[in-house]
């Protein structure tokens, strides 16, 4: 399997197992998030915080059983990218949302013009 | 080639050939790495995109919102579907390493039809959207999905096109380290494509009909 033309690359390694794995478990996955979205079973707040927590584990098991991330010493410069990208992400993300909020609490807005809804709550 | 050859051009002792085998690993690790880097520029790209998103997701200048717009059932199916090509890769991967250059052709027809299938369910969203007035230019809601979605979309597309370049070169070449290489990079950007696409339907649809 060691083939000098395959092993450095991202599936070297890779079989069957990952793949059913990670299929099996990407549908259970997003099956429960879409379950609980529709069926409203939860309340709203709630709902919320469960479908990030699926789509955490889910992105987790896309990267092992499909992109073959495993932390080999071989591949601690491309988990290091990866780790500054996650902080990248989330001082954009968080820093966003952050500031915004505060935009939006700190600007009294006593009548709001028409059409005009700024309100930064997508989560 | 590259900068990181030169100090061994420059070198005053003929440089000991390594054998073409090792050129070739060697070469595949860097490109492995720097297509990782690509990726993970890619990442901060979409997170731009999630972040807009999320500060004008709800700002609908008194248009139709997502609860209004958006039809589960429909992008369940297309998650299934992206997901189902995701795998199909896969069978790719595997074909390849197993040195099968005929299996390796059809599982990337197969991954390449059902991806098709992905973009035209994503064209017709998209048309049935702006047929219903909840084109981009509607509300910061809307621009922020289209600008989201569409780039999500624009990707699938040229994972695509690469699909068909190495398909031709897989036929013309057979499994040379070249062709394995490509289609190691082009396995590791289809399946990057799933995994923002979990962040798609978590954020914009699911989050959004809430």
């Amino acid at each position: 399997m060691a083939d000098r033309r395959t092993e450095h690359l991202p599936g070297a390694g890779a079989s069957l197992h990952h793949y059913v794995r990670g299929l099996v478990l990407s549908v259970l996955l997003t099956g429960a998030a879409f379950a609980l979205v529709m069926t409203h079973a939860l309340p709203r707040n709630a709902t919320i915080f469960v479908i990030l927590a699926l789509a955490a584990i889910q992105i987790f098991v896309h990267l092992v059983d499909f992109l073959h991330i495993d932390g080999s010493l071989e591949q601690r410069w491309n988990v290091y990218a990866a780790l500054f990208a996650l902080l990248v992400v989330g001082i954009l993300v968080g820093g966003s949302i952050w500031i915004m909020f505060s935009a939006h609490a700190n600007m009294n807005i006593g009548t709001p013009m028409p059409g005009m809804t700024m309100t930064p709550e997508a989560f | 080639m590259t900068i990181l050859d030169l100090p061994e051009a420059h070198s005053v002792h003929a440089p000991q050939h390594p054998s073409a085998a090792a050129d070739d690993a060697e070469l595949t690790e860097k490109t492995v790495f720097g297509f990782w880097l690509y990726l993970m520029s890619d990442v901060v790209l979409f997170a731009t995109l999630f972040a807009v998103f999320a500060v004008v997701g709800r700002s609908y200048a008194g248009g139709p919102t997502g609860q209004e717009l958006f039809d589960l059932p429909y992008v369940l199916v297309e998650t299934a579907v992206l997901l189902a090509s995701s795998v199909a890769f896969g069978f790719v991967t595997l074909a390849a390493q197993d040195d099968r250059r005929q299996a390796t052709l059809l599982w990337m027809a197969v991954t390449f039809a059902i991806g098709a299938v992905f973009i035209v369910m994503e064209v017709y969203e998209f048309h049935h959207l702006i047929e219903e007035g909840a084109g981009p230019s509607r509300s910061a809601f809307l621009s922020a999905y289209f600008t989201l979605v569409g780039t999500h979309g624009l990707h699938v597309a040229s994972g695509l096109l690469w699909m068909i370049v190495t398909g031709f070169q897989l036929a013309r070449d057979g499994l040379t380290a070249t062709v394995h290489r490509r289609l190691g990079l082009l396995g590791l950007f289809w399946h990057f494509l799933d995994v923002i696409w979990i962040v798609v339907f978590t954020e914009v649809y699911l989050i959004g009909v809430l």
